[in-house]
């Protein structure tokens, strides 16, 4: 490398409001305003583009390790980089699961030697995500990979003893956990949304009320020993009903969407396409209104990818048979400017919000979702808003090919992504990994 | 047509030209020699990754008939332990050039995966999937209910439909494809059809299904329907809470002699009694209702082969998608296709 770039934007819209230049250096935005000039800096023509912090993944699963034949963590982060993220938390349903501090270091360490973003491992609550037995939590949050989101995503921490321990223990360490919401009984060989369209399919009905019942649950826990929850991936209109209830009554939750929610249903299952298979289902068209009006409002905090790798021969077979889930890191910024921004329901500033800050927030990140000011972490995100693109899943770097868009026109493109600093894609293509991230020491925030 | 997947995408056309090719088969079968040239040299791959004798042998029965090479395929493996993939048996049909698919598979939508992936060119029928729907069995009660229909009407059953006949389908409508193929068909047909069954056991969402939705029995045979369909219940859904016992069950919802006496109390003469088979006596239907001159169970059987000889014919050699049924040669003409 040669001396430490310089990197001068010329004239992108912060937060999608007034144009500035911003001038990024030793990894930090070192100006922002009108006219900045900076000898030897490489310009970046910003006209047109909206500059975002970089977006932060609260749910992406890596599959590393165990899973190499779906995503590692060097595959599974290029992505994240092209879909314009400098943070993902990578889930604990590997294999072995992330439930020691032996497992999320190494996931952590991987993440760092990558180089493309900031992985965090998240930790499972349970011992090989059992339900039964509390994993070394404090362990964990004391490791190098310095865990403070906990889920057994894949699996509900159903046993409702354990998710109330769970929720107390976190706060030694300003923990949160993060639950899968299904009660399993209620969902015994589900295969799709319960309703309509699953009573012609003849497949297994996931009814709403399994996510609902223990969303209810779990708030009123949360409320009773005064603890931080977050929901994943909240898919029906019912579950927003509940969590509304709850926040208004002051209780600690937050709560996620994921892309998929706010635009797919469950009709298109009747392709019987395992492509549209995924946990919590697809569900109808009310649902998808009342996330999206939830996500504008508040009542949901975040968007959360649930990037679910599998490789094809996972997906290539009956629809019983399939994996659950879908790919979302390179779609998740044009579905969400497709479902929220075009259609009037948010403006960028309230993207930046719900993709980089609230989640930065609850996954204790504090050099990311940070305002584009000067003195702050370069993790920028450059967006071209009236790009528009047809996904095709073989030109991903994700190594799984399950896009329930492929095909599809979406707005919205990732022109560049700053990496403290570093271009991690540029003039919309991967460019290369942050130089030095893999030695430095003082990274962990 | 190029597949039979669903009776829920049959057009009322389609439906009607399948069961009038059906009349033409059924007379094949009544004659000295049971058996056309029409596929000879055509392979028909019965596909069976779910045990069923009845459904299997009425298509090898049904394919023969119709000169085709019948390969039976049964594939090891459910639910629980996976067998081979359906890709990979799919390819390997392929690569032995059948050009019927006949698919029996647990899981809903296997026959759709098949007809609609670039595994294999084969027509694909649906011989049962999971939950979703048994199109063969439906036209075959379909056929059944037609001939009674026009008897009773005084006309030919050739180019009719079941129009102002009323059907009433007892039991386990949540788990039954052979409700569902047979709720749609009929619809289509014109009939009106009423589900008769346990509340836990009509499926979430079935409140916009084109019928009537009832739990009381005996309320449903007073409402005087010109055929009662009972459908089997599984053993594994005898112990899964869906209703206390099978007794209880038996009570409610079987067809008992009481029942059976209870037609003829509303005067009901015409009203025949259906069951796809294979059935459980005294559980479902009693023996006496099952072996009551009402009963059209051996008609059903009988006329499945001569639908599926419909089915395989209009989909290897109707070539004409569009227009009637192309002439059936007689077993001493040669083939004139």
């Amino acid at each position: 490398m040669n001396a430490p770039a310089r990197y001068l934007i010329r004239g992108a819209a912060l937060l999608g409001q007034e144009r500035a230049d911003l001038l990024i250096a030793d990894g930090v935005i070192a100006g922002v305003g009108p006219g900045l000039t900076a000898a030897g800096a490489t310009v970046i023509d910003a006209d047109g583009l909206v500059a975002l912090p970089g977006l932060v993944d609260l749910h992406t699963h890596l599959r590393e390790p165990g899973r190499e034949d779906a995503e590692t963590v060097e595959t599974g982060t290029r992505a994240a980089a092209r879909g314009g993220f400098t943070a993902v938390h990578a889930m604990a349903n590997s294999t072995p699961v992330a439930d020691t501090a032996g497992v999320v270091e190494q996931v952590y360490s991987l993440g760092r030697r990558a180089g493309w973003v900031e992985v965090r491992p998240v930790g499972a609550v349970t011992v090989g995500l059992g339900g039964t037995q509390l994993a070394e939590l404090g362990a964990m949050a004391d490791s190098r990979a310095g865990v403070r989101v906990f889920s057994d995503d894949g699996v509900c921490v159903s046993d409702p003893v354990l998710m109330r321990r769970a929720l107390e223990y976190v706060k030694a360490f300003d923990g949160v956990i993060a639950q899968h919401a299904q009660e399993p009984r209620l969902t015994e060989g589900a295969q799709m949304n319960e309703g309509a369209v699953s009573a012609v399919l003849g497949l297994t009905g996931w009814p709403a009320v399994a996510e609902e019942s223990i969303i209810a649950r779990d708030v009123l826990l949360a409320h009773h020993v005064q603890s931080r929850l977050h929901v994943c991936h909240v898919s029906t209109a019912g579950s927003v009903e509940i969590i509304r209830w709850a926040k208004a009554r002051g209780i600690r939750v937050t709560a996620e969407v994921t892309p998929h929610h706010l635009l797919l249903t469950d009709d298109l299952v009747r392709t019987y396409n395992p492509v549209y298979k995924v946990n919590p289902p697809l569900r109808t068209g009310e649902d998808v209104q009342a996330l999206r009006e939830a996500l504008a409002d508040g009542t949901i905090d975040i968007v959360g990818t649930d990037h679910a790798p599998h490789p094809s021969e996972h997906k290539d077979c009956e629809w019983a048979q399939a994996a659950m889930g879908m790919t979302g890191l390179e779609t998740a910024l044009s579905v969400v400017q497709h479902t929220m921004i075009n259609t009037g329901l948010m403006d960028w500033k309230g993207f930046a919000r719900v993709t980089s800050h609230t989640p930065a927030t609850i996954g204790g990140l504090d050099r990311q979702g940070r305002p584009l000011a000067e003195g702050e972490a370069a993790n920028v995100t450059l967006v071209d808003p009236e790009a528009r693109w047809v996904v095709d899943p073989d030109k991903m770097a994700t190594m799984g090919r399950n896009s329930p868009f492929a095909g599809t026109e979406l707005p919205g493109a990732v022109h560049a992504t700053f990496f403290r600093g570093h271009p991690t894609v540029l003039d919309g293509r991967l460019n290369t990994p942050h130089p030095t991230a893999a030695e430095e020491s003082t990274w962990t925030g | 047509m190029r597949h039979l997947l669903s009776t829920r995408d049959l057009s009322r056309l389609d439906a009607i030209r399948i069961l009038d090719v059906a009349e033409e088969m059924a007379a094949v079968g009544e004659r000295e020699i049971k058996k056309l040239p029409t596929l000879r040299g055509r392979t028909v791959v019965n596909l069976f990754f779910e045990d069923s004798t009845r459904t299997r042998i009425s298509f090898e029965a049904a394919a023969k008939r119709l000169s085709a090479d019948v390969i039976t395929f049964a594939v090891k493996g459910s639910s629980v332990s996976k067998g081979e993939s359906l890709k990979d048996t799919a390819q390997t049909l392929e690569a032995m050039s059948a050009d019927a698919v006949v698919i029996r598979h647990w899981a809903s939508g296997a026959p759709a995966r098949l007809a609609t992936s670039d595994w294999i060119d084969a027509a694909v029928i649906n011989a049962g999937d999971g939950m979703h729907e048994h199109p063969t069995q439906a036209l075959l009660d379909a056929f059944t209910l037609r001939r009674h229909w026009a008897k009773i009407n005084g006309i030919p059953s050739h180019g009719s439909d079941l129009s102002g006949m009323a059907v009433t389908i007892v039991g386990d409508v949540l788990h039954s494809r052979v409700a569902r193929s047979n709720l749609w068909l009929l619809v289509t047909l014109g009939a009106t059809v009423t589900l008769v069954a346990p509340p836990t056991l009509v499926p979430v969402g079935a409140e916009h299904w084109p019928c009537r939705i009832t739990y009381d029995l005996d309320e449903a045979l007073a409402a005087g329907p010109d055929a009662v369909m009972m459908l089997r219940l599984q053993a594994e859904r005898m112990n899964a809470a869906f209703f206390p016992s099978t007794r209880e069950y038996s009570r409610r919802w079987g067809f008992d002699d009481a029942r059976l006496a209870a037609l003829d109390t509303h005067g009901l003469n015409d009203t025949v009694i259906m069951h796809p088979g294979p059935m459980n006596r005294g559980l479902e239907i009693s023996a006496a209702a099952a072996d009551s001159s009402r009963s059209t169970v051996l008609a059903q059987v009988r006329n499945g082969v001569s639908v599926r000889m419909a089915a395989l014919y209009l989909l290897l050699a109707g070539e004409d998608q569009t227009g009637p049924a192309p002439a059936l040669p007689t077993p001493t003409q040669e083939n004139h296709r």
